[in-house]
């Protein structure tokens, strides 16, 4: 009974990670660039699900509607404004600014909202379902059928919509999509907003079962980081496989090691996939 | 040996007057920048040279630091100590980089990343050796005055950053640096004329490791305690990235002067903005990569009037 736990805690646990990192592939499939601040959208999400909740409350599955439209124009204006202004130079380049919004969003949130670890409290409470001795609480179910849901809309938005077709094509050939009329800058503006979009629907989700804190940001990232390198770049399936990949073996890990050992654990996954298996799980080889 | 190499030189034996001007706080100050610049010259060398984006100066600095912390509290001298820090960090590295650097762009400066976590999260846990989270203390060196002591831990550091400085002065005249370049250039085609690219990008990774641990032996024998989110803290990979930017990616004179710029305006961020002051830094980091993206040599008249173009 306790395997049968640890799969459903790590199926749950699976498609959040996914949806922690589908936005941070996007951006680093369609754009080559690596989001050093895809975590503080993240927490800046939670923030806002925290604040529609205390002072309106909105529970945090309507939030998402919120949240959507807002981080879509501020990723957009970012990346209109700043990062496009860099997006040709070297890894360097466009990584170090990244890291320097981060710096600056962190700050931002520690002195606005302070560094204190908050909990967004449904009252009253949901409770929890149990199936024979498997039990799941019912607000991680919530959170992973709406995460399931932002991952399924993103692959229908890049399979089907006329926009999603044009951003799978700039990434996989720029040269030929411009030779196509794609109009490459307002494809990565739109790449980049849609990864902020989903990083703060993300966020909003992350709020009903995890503490919010600035602090908490570089884990979101450690996640994305490993869930991408893990499943394979730039890909919905890509992240899903990552993100159950990675919660099956913090899982087993903690189980068996102790959930200290659980982050080191992934780490050396990561390694151990950087230099074996480069092209993720679902990738293909050259496809980067 | 070139104009800009003798101007390091000066530039180096300039920062070892400073004990003349007194005062605790210069001390400290001279310390620092020494740390510094060794940080920046050291990663210049995997990632100016050879064009790596090497996020792995942070492990380096933590594993020295714990590596000599651990020794001194089991009573070696403190020579000894650091010296071992920094010859296992380059023995170490170099076989890490033979590993890691076959990953290129992104993938490589992810798997540098996350050495650091991989190497804080093993201190973490390893309590019985490091004190996990609680830190290790360091014993007190008995019967030395304060400002004796200062002294002395400057006089360390610097000698640090001059092994450091003559390092990247031989390795740019070298072999080793001819070789770095034409990775840089063209990892393909320098291995393709024959050029063992594996050897050369290992020695370098090595390299960078090296002085890095031993700059964090002195620095956690300075501070008598460290923790791992202090010496694994990822900003000690960035702010090189930042100062190697500010003079000029590859010039050894340009990293050098970049360090000590950096470290005047953080000073002086640290002291009038010191809630905010990672937010200024970013702000710094953003504005210098829209408007300096070639360092302080874009700073010439001439660059200043024309326009930027972007393609």
């Amino acid at each position: 009974m306790q395997a049968a736990q640890i799969l459903i805690n790590a199926l749950v646990l699976g498609c959040l990670y996914a949806c922690i990192a589908i936005g941070f592939s996007l951006v680093w499939g369609v754009l080559n660039v690596i989001n050093l601040i895809h975590g503080s959208f993240i927490v800046l999400g939670a923030y806002l699900a925290f604040g529609l909740y205390n002072a309106l409350h909105v529970p945090p599955w309507y939030a998402v509607i919120v949240a959507a439209p807002l981080f879509f124009v501020l990723g957009y204006l970012l990346q209109r404004l700043l990062l496009n202004r860099v997006i040709t130079a070297p890894v360097l380049v466009t990584l170090t600014l990244t890291f320097g919004l981060d710096l600056i969003l962190n700050n931002a949130m520690i002195y606005f909202f302070k560094a204190d670890y908050r909990k967004l409290t449904l009252t009253p409470s949901l409770g929890s379902v149990s199936i024979l001795d498997v039990v799941v609480p019912v607000d991680r179910l919530i959170a992973t059928a709406a995460a399931l849901a932002l991952t399924g809309l993103l692959y229908l938005l890049l399979r089907r919509s006329r926009i999603g077709r044009a951003i799978v094509a700039v990434r996989l050939d720029r040269d030929a999509a411009v030779l196509m009329g794609v109009n490459v800058p307002s494809i990565y503006a739109i790449a980049f907003g849609l990864g902020a979009a989903l990083a703060g629907c993300a966020g909003v989700l992350m709020a009903l079962i995890f503490p919010i804190s600035p602090l908490t940001s570089s884990a979101y990232l450690g996640k994305a980081f490993v869930v991408c390198v893990l499943g394979g770049l730039g890909s919905v399936s890509g992240a899903l496989a990552g993100g159950l990949l990675l919660a099956l073996v913090e899982g087993v890990g903690s189980t068996f090691f102790g959930p200290s050992h659980a982050t080191t654990l992934s780490f050396v996954l990561l390694i151990v996939f950087l230099v074996l298996r480069p092209q993720g799980l679902v990738g293909r080889k050259g496809f980067e | 040996m070139t104009r800009s190499n003798i101007a390091l030189l000066v530039l180096v034996a300039a920062v070892a007057a400073l004990p003349l001007f007194g005062g605790a706080y210069a001390l400290r100050l001279g310390t620092i920048a020494c740390l510094y610049a060794v940080l920046a010259l050291s990663w210049n060398v995997v990632g100016g040279l050879a064009g790596y984006p090497s996020f792995a100066t942070a492990a380096f600095f933590g594993y020295g630091a714990y590596a000599a912390g651990v020794l001194l509290g089991h009573g070696w001298p403190l020579w000894a100590a650091v010296a071992f820090a920094a010859l296992s960090a380059l023995v170490g590295a170099a076989a890490l980089g033979a590993v890691l650097l076959r990953l290129r762009g992104h993938y490589f400066a992810i798997a540098s990343l996350s050495l650091a976590e991989v190497l804080r999260e093993l201190v973490n846990n390893a309590t019985d050796l490091t004190g996990g989270g609680m830190g290790l203390n360091i014993p007190l060196a008995a019967g030395s005055g304060v400002m004796a002591e200062a002294t002395f831990f400057f006089f360390a550091m610097w000698g640090v950053l001059l092994a450091t400085a003559l390092m990247a002065i031989v390795v740019g005249g070298s072999k080793l640096g001819f070789a770095l370049a034409c990775i840089r250039q063209n990892e393909t085609a320098s291995s393709m004329v024959g050029l063992n690219t594996t050897l050369y990008k290992a020695a370098a990774f090595g390299l960078s490791a090296c002085f890095v641990g031993a700059a964090g032996g002195i620095y956690a024998a300075w501070v008598h305690y460290i923790d791992p989110s202090d010496v694994f803290d990822i900003l000690y990979s960035v702010k090189p990235i930042v100062m190697a930017l500010m003079g000029g990616l590859g010039s050894p004179l340009g990293v050098a002067c970049g360090a000590f710029l950096y470290l005047g305006l953080e000073e002086v961020v640290w002291r009038n903005y010191i809630q905010i002051h990672t937010g200024v830094l970013g702000l710094l980091i953003v504005l210098l990569l829209l408007f300096l993206p070639h360092g302080l040599s874009s700073l010439r008249a001439d660059r200043l009037w024309r326009r930027a173009k972007h393609v």
